[in-house]
């Protein structure tokens, strides 16, 4: 079995604000194992992105890390103090793929300035140096070196995102974050760029965690798959799994509720209400008010993640 | 047939550039973004027509020029018979506007933060005068407002927007389009900001609503799955030009036009059993710019079938070739 390298363990994230403390990541653990590209999914507000951030040592404030273990090659970093998580951890041993290629570049600097930063201070590379593996990794995207020299706003959408995927690959972390790498680009860049992925998994044995609310994306790129409702795992999994035998009835009602493209589908299914606040999650099971099988237990107790199938976890009374 | 309800000819709509002074007093010729570049289409009562196609392909231009929030270059548009481009006067435009509504694609930035949910209710009926009293209108809102099922309805009137939920909201921003009884309803992209479950939710309810009260659609969107579930017609629009056209299930299970076909490649589906094949894409480059329009075929830059001589040379023609199925490409059948 492949050795994990990334293990996260009840990790808690709550964002302290004025209205009362938001419970965003509430005791997460999974591993990430090297080579695998883990799918997370969710509705906009679940604490998915959370999770990412909280991954890179790096909780937007309001927000803390409350709880819980975060190893990167077995090396700890919760507790790790900011100055050794920007020279030890971040980019050099997980970086991240950001949203929006649009507004993650610096409109004022080239993109060689920006892609050579880190090298400079990480690595104490020299200019030439910089430049060069810039350039290799310009290259290995897809793209001419010679954008080295040129802005972001001279480059298209596509190319934004590949330029950032680049930047994310450069200093050879052991982990990427792909946090909606696709989201905001037109259907066929889409797809040019998971095809991107896809090549780079393959070439570099990327170990990533590809965050995304695309069901359909998702499933495109990911061995594995993670389902998150308010703020913890409901359902974790081999794709085929997740996607075909979805134990979850929060799984369940996501898969329904997409339209297929070659098939046709009488009715879309949806989940009734909203997802709960997450200062005052409902007590229980946080799906139990919006699930069609509550039942008593549902409302009083919170299901842990059981193992129902080899390697596969749901956490539901139902089960 | 029975006649359209919407009737789009040769629909044209350019931007002119900015250009310098410089420019200007050297006599350069003045450019133009051609966003909609000779549309037609008709659209059947109660039927769903979508019009699909990548940012910048023209679409939503469309969609504004049929609702008057932009005026065309040239072309006719023709809403149950009458020509709407000759509409001028503020009367007329507002008896076209309560016929013709439009839903936008931000639900966030559709309605005036500080309009309570009953003012941006009450607004469209002031506008056109209807309900005399207070009560009336008051009955007319409660009415929307149950009809896209946001109830109940007394304890939302006296919400502000940021108080309800992205689906609450985009149900609001329909019920807003759906109170002064329309015809015919434009949705620009109304569920493309909105998670998988409300997007469900959403499309249920648009659906429901043609049923039951036989309102009509143009239904703008990126999106081939959400097209092929909730419309009837799709056309596929390219540089400002429609390039297919046809019923939505032959469209997709049987595109003609070669950037369909790329179109439909790029889509992801969720079949993980694929996750390590990297697709095969026919399509070439990226969307060249509305300004300087290829020649020929425009989009022959990009396709794989392109053959010189023919495709750079000469613009190919609107033909049909199945029933009710047309393409606008020199090689169809032929690749």
């Amino acid at each position: 079995m492949a050795k994990a390298v990334l293990e996260v363990k009840n990790l808690k994230m709550y964002y302290f604000t004025n209205k009362g403390v938001v419970k965003a990541v509430d005791d997460i653990s999974f591993e990430l194992k090297k080579g695998e590209v883990m799918g997370l999914a969710g509705e906009s507000g679940c604490g998915k992105s959370s999770l990412g951030f909280t991954l890179l040592g790096m909780p937007t404030p309001p927000g803390k890390i409350v709880d819980g273990s975060i190893k990167i090659d077995g090396r700890e970093i919760v507790g790790l103090p900011e100055d050794v998580l920007r020279k030890e951890i971040r980019w050099e041993k997980i970086s991240m793929i950001f949203q929006g290629a649009m507004n993650a570049l610096n409109p004022v600097y080239t993109v060689g300035y920006q892609m050579t930063e880190p090298l400079l201070y990480h690595k104490g590379m020299s200019q030439e140096e910089a430049l060069d593996r810039a350039q290799k990794y310009l290259e290995l995207v897809g793209l001419d070196p010679e954008i080295v020299y040129r802005y972001p706003h001279e480059l298209s959408g596509g190319m934004k995102q590949r330029v950032i995927i680049a930047m994310a690959l450069l200093m050879e972390p052991s982990v990427v974050i792909a946090d909606e790498p696709t989201t905001a680009l037109d259907v066929v860049v889409q797809a040019q760029i998971i095809n991107l992925m896809k090549r780079l998994k393959k070439e570099l044995g990327l170990s990533m965690i590809f965050i995304t609310h695309d069901l359909s994306i998702l499933a495109e790129i990911s061995d594995r798959v993670a389902i998150m409702y308010a703020g913890k795992l409901v359902e974790i999994g081999d794709s085929e799994k997740i996607y075909y035998e979805p134990a979850h009835p929060y799984t369940q009602k996501l898969l329904a509720a997409i339209p297929r493209l070659h098939e046709d589908v009488e009715k879309l299914e949806f989940i009734p209400g909203q997802p709960p606040n997450l200062i005052n999650p409902p007590k229980g099971c946080r799906f139990h008010p919006r699930c069609p099988y509550a039942m008593d237990i549902c409302r009083e107790q919170v299901p842990e993640l059981k193992e129902i199938d080899k390697d596969h976890y749901a956490a539901c009374w139902l089960l | 047939m029975a006649e359209p309800i919407l009737k789009v000819e040769n629909l044209k709509k350019y931007f002119p550039l900015k250009r310098g002074l410089l420019a200007s007093l050297r006599g350069e010729p003045q450019r133009f973004v051609h966003a909609v570049d000779g549309v037609s289409f008709e659209i059947h009562k109660q039927q769903v027509f979508a019009l699909v196609g990548e940012s910048g392909c023209g679409k939503s231009t469309t969609g504004r020029l049929i609702v008057k929030l932009l005026e065309p270059t040239d072309g006719k548009i023709y809403l149950e018979g009458q020509d709407v481009t000759e509409i001028t006067t503020k009367e007329e435009i507002l008896a076209y506007r309560r016929k013709v509504q439009m839903i936008f694609q931000d639900p966030f930035a559709s309605l005036n933060p500080r309009f309570r949910i009953f003012d941006v209710l009450e607004e469209p009926l002031l506008i056109h005068g209807i309900g005399e009293t207070r009560a009336e209108r008051e009955e007319l809102i409660y009415k929307a407002l149950e009809m896209v099922k946001v109830t109940p309805p007394e304890d939302y009137v006296s919400r502000f927007p940021h108080m309800l939920s992205g689906g609450q909201r985009q149900r609001v921003a329909i019920a807003r389009a759906l109170i002064l009884n329309p015809t015919f309803i434009v949705a620009d992209e109304p569920v493309s900001m909105l998670d998988v479950s409300i997007r469900a939710e959403i499309l249920e309810l648009m659906k429901d609503l043609k049923d039951k009260i036989g309102v009509t659609y143009l239904y703008i969107t990126h999106d081939l799955s959400t097209a092929r579930y909730f419309a009837d017609w799709i056309a596929v629009m390219y540089l400002g030009r429609i390039v297919e056209i046809g019923p939505a299930t032959r469209v997709i299970d049987n595109p003609l036009h070669p950037y369909t076909r790329a179109l439909l490649a790029a889509v992801p589906e969720p079949k993980p059993e694929r996750r390590n094949v990297i697709k095969e894409l026919p399509i070439k480059g990226e969307v060249p710019s509305a300004v300087e329009i290829p020649p020929g075929c425009r989009f022959h830059p990009r396709c794989i079938y392109f053959q010189k001589g023919l495709c750079d040379v000469q613009q190919p023609k609107l033909i049909e070739y199945e029933h009710n199925h047309w393409a606008e490409c020199h090689l169809v059948g032929k690749f």
